[in-house]
């Protein structure tokens, strides 16, 4: 064989495989978990030779208005989208979305955690696969507890949160006593402040959608709230998001912190957090009202109804979020870093219990949620922390920053509540739902 | 005396140019001083002395190809900027040089168009970029800066245009130039400076758009601009590694910049009021 007739036989090859290949265009943000996915593809294209992956990273509201626009004009750029539980349930009942019902027979959905599974499903099909899952709950410094002679609870009330902050905060001058969601945003302050409002009683709306702002629970939920971070939050709270308040703790100025269980194998990690072997975990609080202030998300893949490659693209996710993955994480990065919150299996590997000590109070969390049934009283809507209908990312957000003025002190509570009332009555009657 | 005031006066302007200059340049310095930082170090407060790390570059050169961005920045902005020439030097040419009572009122109508905000016609131009295949690519992208920077290509060498005296057209006129050679020959070498800072100009606009070049890119035509975006992280720290992709991203343009300036400079004031 001549070089000549190498280089035509490799071109002929390159170009039957080029010819034959099907790219598929993934977007996502870019999370620690999905940046090491990426990482990971090798794995993928090793055994779909036929398939090409093409990555789109944007952040994280480029993404959604990205995603949104596309799959609502059905341009077809994407075939696999990266969305949480807000979209899922809008987005199939608009048959935007793909029912997820070819990928494989030991793809084990049956193994998906109940209540993230359910997040994710409509009429009892899954429209989008878990890549990972999250609750909140409380890490709290073992140290400062020991040292102001407190002991937490495995379920602590709200009442006792208070106290403790104030007591870490009298005890260490350079700390602060708890460290909360601030910054406005429907995804920021109003997921944590949903939350809680839910272990207080509070609901958005009552059965016939009458916003609730103007009920005694949401003034109980907001001036709690605001009195407590005046007493033992940081300063300039009200600019301070899951980052923000992730770097406090990890460099030691937070007593407290209730967020996102993922943050746990952050706080935990020695490389990066000063605090790393003094970190201890709770549920979120409650009030003994029977819900606690606990969410529920999990950033999954889906698949556009427009898209022209869905048998590609379902293989791609069923190797994404299946039982394989966790298994080439845990070969490749260790299991302290397989993507958590999505398989029972997972929760019952010894191997990961040991690798990650925050896995049982993550797996109580996410099992203490209940999307479907979110509040105290009665709702019209689902969702945990957020309120699944399209109208909510643009009032939670309106309803973040008038809450966010009040934690700045740039409003009172009782005014920031009643034009969160007037703004929800508007939304609500613009969006044809009450008169 | 005399003499001394002046160097007073002088020394005061030489400072407060020194001192805009410097707010001016802040933000980016500011950048570029985070990128050496730790993520840690990035997020908890001014510091203007970094640590000197560079694991940001390492991290952020190993996650995306800087160079597929970079090469769809630099097609992007000449591109747009060729085209953008082509259309607006005959359209410059025939407002400065032959107008009529409307000729203001179409520059103003050409400058209107920058006041929109783009936000009110992405949809529509979303779904004519769908149908017309041009989603994610170089030249759909393209025709759209040109198409968004073209008032104010026009408006510079309509400006600059107004300064060439017609007499001199007129005289080549004169000598049988034809329209054609009277813009290639006569206009064209006339208005260099003009035309040059122009383009420096546009290219600049170009690189930095990034409405569009977000919205209507996934893979093959994203720029640098999209590059930068990938960056943020929802769950994670990322102000360090955000800093080292736009020093990355505005590293070619600034040295493009700093090497120009006197070109730059000169067309910026070539047109202005004397």
């Amino acid at each position: 064989m001549n070089l000549r007739t190498l280089i035509l036989g490799a071109s002929a090859s390159l170009f039957a495989f080029a010819a034959h290949a099907e790219a598929i265009t993934i977007a996502t943000v870019n999370n620690g978990d999905m940046v090491r996915m990426q990482k990971l593809t090798d794995d993928f294209t090793a055994k779909n030779p036929d398939i090409q992956l093409n990555w789109v990273t944007l952040e994280e509201n480029v993404l959604r208005e990205r995603v949104t626009t596309d799959i609502a004009t059905k341009g077809g750029q994407y075939d696999v989208m990266t969305i949480g539980t807000y979209e899922v349930p809008i987005w199939a009942k608009q048959s935007w979305l793909l029912p997820l019902d070819n990928l494989g027979a030991d793809y084990d959905a049956d193994d998906i955690i109940p209540a993230i599974r359910n997040g994710l499903s409509a009429d009892g099909k899954l429209y989008a696969a878990p890549f990972y899952g999250e609750s909140s709950f409380i890490m709290y410094r073992k140290d400062l507890f020991e040292k102001s002679g407190l002991t937490m609870p495995d379920a602590p009330t709200w009442e006792f949160i208070g106290e403790a902050a104030r007591k870490i905060k009298a005890d260490n001058p350079d700390v602060n006593g708890i460290c909360l969601r601030g910054k406005a945003g429907w995804g920021e302050n109003m997921a944590f402040l949903t939350a809680t409002a839910n272990s207080f009683g509070a609901r958005w709306f009552d059965e016939q959608w009458k916003p609730q702002f103007d009920q005694p629970e949401w003034k109980n939920t907001l001036d709690f709230y605001v009195k407590l971070m005046n007493d033992a939050g940081p300063q300039g709270a009200s600019s301070n998001g899951f980052n923000e308040n992730l770097a406090l703790f990890q460099q030691g100025k937070c007593g407290m912190w209730i967020d996102a269980t993922v943050a746990a194998s952050f706080v935990s990690d020695p490389k990066n957090s000063t605090v790393a072997d003094k970190v201890g975990y709770a549920l979120a609080p409650d009030t003994g009202l029977g819900k606690r202030g606990n969410w529920l998300w999990a950033w999954s893949l889906a698949i556009p109804a427009g898209t022209q490659k869905a048998e590609a693209a379902q293989k791609f996710v069923s190797w994404a979020t299946g039982k394989g993955y966790l298994d080439l994480v845990a070969s490749k990065e260790g299991w302290a870093n397989v993507p958590p919150g999505t398989r029972t299996s997972l929760y019952n590997n010894p191997e990961y219990q040991k690798a990650a000590p925050f896995a049982k109070m993550t797996l109580d969390s996410i099992n203490a949620a209940d999307p479907t049934k979110p509040t105290v009283k009665p709702v019209p809507y689902t969702g945990v922390q957020f309120v699944a209908i399209p109208e909510f990312q643009g009032l939670g957000t309106t309803v973040g920053q008038l809450f966010s003025a009040a934690l700045a002190g740039q409003m009172s509570v009782d005014d920031a509540l009643k034009q969160a009332q007037d703004a929800a009555s508007a939304a609500m009657q613009e969006g044809g739902y009450i008169q | 005396m005399a003499r001394a005031v002046t160097t007073q006066h002088k020394t005061i302007v030489t400072a407060a140019a020194w001192i805009v200059a410097l707010l001016i340049f802040f933000p980016i310095l500011y950048t570029i001083i985070t990128s050496f930082k730790s993520e840690q170090e990035a997020i908890q407060g001014f510091n203007l002395i970094p640590s000197g790390t560079t694991e940001s570059y390492a991290e952020v050169q190993a996650q995306s190809g800087y160079f597929h961005f970079f090469l769809n920045s630099v097609i992007l902005s000449v591109g747009s900027t060729i085209l953008a020439l082509i259309i607006a030097i005959p359209a410059a040419w025939s407002m400065a040089f032959s107008p009529t009572r409307r000729t203001k009122d179409v520059l103003m109508w050409m400058l209107s168009t920058k006041m929109m905000p783009a936000v009110a016609v992405l949809f529509p131009i979303y779904l004519i970029f769908r149908d017309t295949g041009l989603l994610d690519s170089r030249i759909g992208l393209m025709i759209m800066l040109m198409l968004i920077n073209l008032p104010i290509v026009v408006w510079m060498l309509y400006t600059y245009f107004r300064e060439i005296p017609g007499e001199i057209l007129e005289a080549a006129r004169m000598d049988g130039a034809s329209l054609w050679n009277e813009i290639i020959y006569v206009l064209t070498p006339m208005a260099v400076p003009g035309i040059a800072s122009t383009m420096l100009l546009n290219i600049i606009l170009a690189w930095n758009e990034a409405f569009w070049t977000i919205r209507l890119t996934t893979t093959e035509a994203a720029p640098l601009t999209a590059f930068i975006s990938s960056f943020s992280s929802p769950q994670g720290l990322f102000w360090a590694k955000l800093s080292a992709a736009s020093t990355l991203a505005i590293a070619p343009i600034l040295i493009m910049g700093w090497f120009s300036q006197k070109q730059l400079v000169r067309g910026l004031t070539f047109g202005a009021v004397k």
